[in-house]
């Protein structure tokens, strides 16, 4: 029997050599710290702190608002010298709290709790809540809202996603490698948490080493089970993962809960643990700083709020001829115009391109229907009539072929022979009509 | 550090791409004709050559006149007007070079009508309805019917310029029956080794089924085409022969025969494959395959005409954009079938 997986897909080369054998390494936090209130899907925060105000290291700068959003938290011990808007890595301005470093890492007192597993369902949600976790594959959505489904939605499992399929990207395979038991204790407390009784850790089959790993990590733990999936991209996109380990597929529009799962990113389960386990809120993550472009590949643990610029340095600086900067995958990532960004909770990764591994789009040809984006449609779309329509405004029509299930993967854009920018297309059509 | 912080590149995801291209799928597909193409010199000779290359030539030349008059930048290195061109000359019959009275500006006419009329009026490369090479064809033997029915004998001897003519074999299929197309070429195994080798009458790209076999399988091992409307053409005909191709009695047709004469080869290939004119979605590909192969047969067994190739996938083309809309591909997560539940 082959790996599991989904149909169709691509095979980009992974690249992922240039920074997986960089083991997890801190990067300091500079003098100047900016964290954005909005690092997540949903309602920004409101600041709580003013400006003059001494923060420190874990104490929570901004609380959520609304259900649908996580608090945010200091990542160092300091100053509040400004609360003002920022640009974040998608170009937006967003309200941010800037904190002066003091250096002191003086943290705020956490809450000790080495018998996290005896706590209930409630509690557990309520540490993961207040410890402000998003999911941190990317898209950065709150945890505590996926772990309260409405009644009639039962979750009978929750999987892991391990299977970090944007290529170059390191982090999730390093926090495997390096930290597989606590993963598998952020899992435990996730099935707790949602009343489960069975756990699933996906990973791409690119990454055996982290396959052992976890299945080591993971012996003898009652219902939790470690599949090897087909390296495919987007393998790691929810839906594409729980039609691979557990055979179900979302139905269109709509949620991992539907087919009574729960899905939530690596690096997400280590963060579970130690809220749980240490009471400690998000502040920090693993980035991967990568790609033909950057000295020496790294995967830093990093701070919330640093820039990336700082993690670049850290990594050696840019090389001659860096040319383009990518926060996130190069599939699903965006591009910067400068390196004053903040890293956020759902900044997996930097990307640094150079000059002659990039494609000007300026130019792009007349679509031929060679089919081939069909062939690479995960969810099963016609992208190039996504494309031809947006492209002469036929924006209602493009829902017709399912416009909103497309999640932008970019796996068709990838393929197509005529350099036709079919996500963006496809943004422009959704931003002109309504669902 | 900071000169380079504002010369950063920005785009829209994915920041990758994959290295094909639409002139790579262009020069592929004409790299995977030249097996047919050699073996038409080596049949037909230099005036094969002649022939083709005053198609591929004017094909360019007629898309550069028109860029050059709508003012629009020259897409002529995306390789399809060579493509076109290319295809218009494999299916010339080589006698045109030497045809009385003189006809050489037959393919002059037919690659304008191919690139100009077919392609450019219509919008240019996807946009086009019809194959532009069968549509240069069609007019070439709508407007010159005998010169463009009249066909070189093979002959191996390269130099041969007033080669004999003779009827293919599909014609003498059609005009005498089987029998007499066994007493041509002697037996049934050595009517078969001219019809796969291409030792016989016919276009200068269509003859050897060998050598369009030998491309048509690379373009699909590179993925270029898939197995869909090849498969559903050859296999619809070669079904349609076998029952209706016999003298007098049901299922006495003999299919290969059908299969490796004619433009069979060269159709279910090269010509049914153009991605712009067949559908894109693998259930209309099947069906449009099969389409083409039920019309070839119907005007080959039924028809005025010895040969249906080419009509048939002209009126398959039209049918395309229909078929497309008809056929959907399957959205993840739709159950098929059963209707969701608050719809009772």
């Amino acid at each position: 029997m082959g790996l599991a997986t989904f149909v169709r897909g691509i095979h980009p080369p992974d690249k992922k050599t240039l920074a997986a054998s960089s083991p997890i390494t801190e990067v300091k936090p500079s003098k100047i710290i900016v964290i954005p209130l909005s690092q997540h899907a949903g309602a920004p925060c409101k600041p709580v702190v003013s400006i003059g105000q001494e923060v420190k290291k874990g104490e929570i700068i901004g609380e959520p608002g609304g259900f649908v959003s996580a608090p945010v938290h200091a990542s160092v011990s300091g100053k509040v010298i400004a609360i003002a808007e920022f640009p974040n890595a998608m170009g937006r301005m967003v309200n941010s709290v800037v904190i002066e470093n003091d250096f002191k890492e003086e943290w705020t007192a956490l809450k000790d709790n080495p018998d996290y597993m005896g706590l209930s369902s409630d509690e557990l949600k309520e540490k993961i809540k207040a410890a402000g976790i998003v999911g941190m594959g990317g898209a950065a959505f709150p945890t505590s809202v996926k772990l309260s489904p409405p009644k009639e939605k039962p979750i009978d499992a929750v999987v892991i996603n391990g299977a970090e399929c944007e290529p170059y990207l390191t982090a999730d395979y390093r926090l495997m490698l390096e930290k597989p038991s606590e993963i598998v204790e952020g899992l435990k407390i996730l099935m707790k948490a949602l009343n489960v009784s069975r756990g699933i850790i996906g990973i791409e089959n690119n990454k055996p080493d982290a396959v052992a790993k976890m299945k080591e990590a993971a012996e003898g733990e009652k219902g939790i089970e470690v599949i090897a999936c087909e390296v495919k991209y987007p393998q790691g996109a929810e839906k594409m993962l729980i039609k691979a380990v557990l055979g179900r597929e979302v139905p269109p529009r709509g949620l991992p809960m539907d087919v009574g799962v729960v899905v939530q990113n690596v690096g997400t389960a280590l963060a579970v643990f130690e809220a749980a386990r240490y009471g400690k809120p998000l502040i920090e993550r693993v980035v991967t700083v990568t790609g033909e472009g950057i000295k020496d590949p790294k995967n830093l643990m990093a701070r919330v709020g640093s820039k990336l610029s700082d993690l670049i340095e850290a990594s050696g600086g840019l090389k001659d001829g860096a040319a383009k900067v990518v926060a996130g995958g190069p599939m699903m990532g965006f591009a910067v115009s400068t390196l004053d960004i903040p890293v956020t909770k759902g900044t997996s990764g930097i990307l640094v391109m150079t000059e002659a591994e990039i494609t000007h789009a300026e130019e792009f040809g007349p679509c031929m229907r060679c089919g081939r984006c069909v062939d690479a449609c995960a969810m099963g779309l016609m992208p190039f009539m996504l494309s031809i329509l947006s492209e002469i405004g036929r924006y209602e029509e493009a829902k017709e072929y399912n416009l909103f299930d497309c999640f932008e993967c970019g796996a068709c854009t990838y393929v197509c022979p005529a350099k036709r920018p079919i996500v963006q297309l496809v943004r422009l059509s959704k931003s002109m009509v309504k669902p | 550090m900071e000169a380079k912080k504002e010369q950063l590149i920005v785009s829209v995801s994915p920041h990758i791409k994959s290295d094909e291209t639409t002139s790579r799928i262009m020069w592929t597909v004409s790299l995977a004709l030249m097996p047919a193409m050699l073996s038409g010199l080596y049949f037909f000779g230099p005036k094969a050559l002649f022939i083709t290359l005053l198609c591929i030539v004017s094909s360019i030349g007629f898309e550069q006149l028109y860029m050059k008059i709508v003012d629009k930048k020259s897409p002529v290195g995306d390789g399809s007007a060579f493509l076109t061109g290319l295809l218009l000359g494999m299916n010339m019959p080589s006698s045109l070079w030497s045809f009385s009275p003189f006809t050489a500006h037959v393919p002059v006419v037919a690659s304008f009508v191919a690139i100009v009329i077919t392609k450019q009026l219509f919008g240019g490369l996807g946009f086009n309805v019809f194959n532009p090479a069968l549509i240069g064809r069609a007019f070439a033997l709508i407007s010159w019917p005998k010169a463009m029915t009249v066909w070189n004998e093979p002959t191996a001897a390269f130099l041969a310029m007033d080669a004999k003519t003779s009827a293919t074999p599909l014609g003498v299929l059609k005009e005498e029956g089987i029998a007499k197309l066994l007493e041509i070429f002697g037996d049934k195994v050595s009517l078969y080794q001219h019809l796969l080798t291409g030792n016989r009458a016919g276009s200068i790209g269509e003859t050897s089924a060998i050598a369009l076999l030998i491309g048509g399988i690379f373009l699909l091992a590179k993925r270029y085409i898939s197995w869909h409307i090849p498969v559903s053409f050859l296999g619809t005909a070669a079904l349609m022969a076998w029952i209706f191709g016999g003298k007098g009695a049901l299922f006495t047709g003999d299919p290969i025969v059908h299969l490796i004469s004619g433009g069979m080869m060269l159709g279910a290939w090269f010509m049914a494959t153009d991605y712009v004119t067949s559908p894109t979605i693998k259930k209309g590909q099947l069906l449009f395959g099969a389409g083409c192969g039920f019309l070839t047969m119907l005007i080959r067994l039924k028809g005025g005409f010895p040969e249906g190739v080419m009509f048939a996938i002209l009126i398959m083309n039209c049918l395309s954009p229909l078929i497309d809309r008809s056929f959907r591909s399957k959205v993840f997560g739709v159950v098929s079938q059963s209707k969701p539940k608050e719809a009772k």
